[in-house]
């Protein structure tokens, strides 16, 4: 049950296969080439960054193929907000804040990925692997409109949470 | 705020496509993390595995099919699946003799449409996640299968086919205590 006002829906049959492979990716272990242990995490969530990243840095090209260039960074985070995440994730971002110095705060109010996990604090330390797949995702369409960029996510209270894309300055 | 309604071409293919480069992005990384191909394709067939075991619920709730009678009806309803969850169309045919085993054929092999198969993957079996899905979704309804891909247009052949062969069925476990 969710604990915030937001309805999480469940997956429409278009994406429940995107759903469950993201899933097996995340939980399985078969990116890990070790057994799972207490070791640390850092080699499944790169990874899963990685994918995401790739997968972003196609996929926006395929979206894009005949648009007009993005006249400005925050025109481009903006269509990451609302265009692509509605073409990803069914909805638009909820809030997006920036302090219009490269900094960029997008809040998904009901994340899909997250959707499925008990919001309670007990899973609150796998939340981050829930994730990575979308930063990656970020990142790499971001790099194919020629941004680079550190996207990381932090969740306060499940199902929500917030990627933070930051954009270094040249100079 | 944007001008026009989307920017994006074509939304209703995002979803195919997003699977699809995901999956792309997928066997890559276990193409490098695993030295040989046939460790990629264990672990392909084992993901669908988990992942069949999953799809049947949500399979099984949407349609309220009966069980199945016998490997002909079985062969239909795995049919309907592929249409319904990813929009492909494969045929059904080659049965043996004892209407015990059949052919999903695809024109192309799933989820490849821009791969190519590289000299040192020759022995990959890109698709390699649907044997194990149908074998983990045939499980959790009392069939076991065997599964496995029999031909595929990236290695040059005409079409791409897995192959459905049943094994047996399986007894419900009783719980201790049960008659």
């Amino acid at each position: 049950m969710s604990s915030s006002g937001s309805l999480a829906l469940p997956p429409s049959i278009e994406e429940l296969p995107l759903e469950l492979l993201h899933g097996e990716l995340v939980c399985s272990g078969i990116l890990l080439s070790y057994e799972e242990g207490d070791g640390d995490s850092s080699e499944l969530l790169s990874k899963l960054e990685f994918i995401g990243f790739s997968t972003g840095y196609r996929l926006i090209e395929r979206l894009l193929r005949d648009s007009p260039r993005f006249k400005d960074e925050l025109d481009t985070i903006k269509f990451i907000c609302k265009d692509f995440w509605v073409a990803v994730y069914k909805k638009q971002i909820d809030n997006l804040r920036t302090n219009h110095q490269g900094t960029y705060v997008l809040q998904d109010n009901s994340f899909k990925f997250l959707s499925k996990l008990s919001a309670t604090k007990q899973y609150l330390e796998h939340g981050p692997k829930f994730l990575s797949y979308t930063c990656g995702i970020i990142r790499g369409a971001l790099a194919n409109l020629g941004i680079a960029s550190v996207v990381i996510a932090e969740i306060s209270t499940m199902p929500s949470c917030r990627f933070h894309i930051t954009i270094p300055r040249a100079g | 705020m944007s001008r026009q309604t989307s920017r994006i071409a074509d939304p209703k293919k995002v979803n195919s496509e997003l699977f699809n480069l995901t999956y792309g992005s997928l066997v890559s990384q276990l193409v490098k993390d695993y030295e040989n191909p046939e460790d990629v394709n264990k672990n392909l067939d084992r993901m669908g595995y988990n992942i069949g075991i999953r799809i049947i619920e949500d399979f099984l709730a949407r349609t309220n099919f009966p069980r199945c009678g016998d490997m002909r009806d079985a062969a239909d309803k795995i049919q309907q699946a592929f249409k319904m969850y990813l929009g492909l169309n494969p045929s059904i045919g080659n049965w043996s003799g004892a209407s015990d085993e059949f052919s999903l054929t695809f024109e192309t092999t799933p989820f490849a449409e821009f791969v190519e198969l590289p000299d040192s993957c020759s022995n990959l079996k890109y698709a390699n996640i649907l044997p194990g899905v149908i074998r983990g979704a045939c499980e959790m309804v009392q069939i076991e299968v065997q599964s496995w891909i029999q031909q595929d247009t990236l290695k040059g052949d005409n079409v791409t086919e897995i192959r459905v062969r049943f094994i047996k069925k399986l007894e419900d476990a009783m719980p201790a205590g049960e008659d």
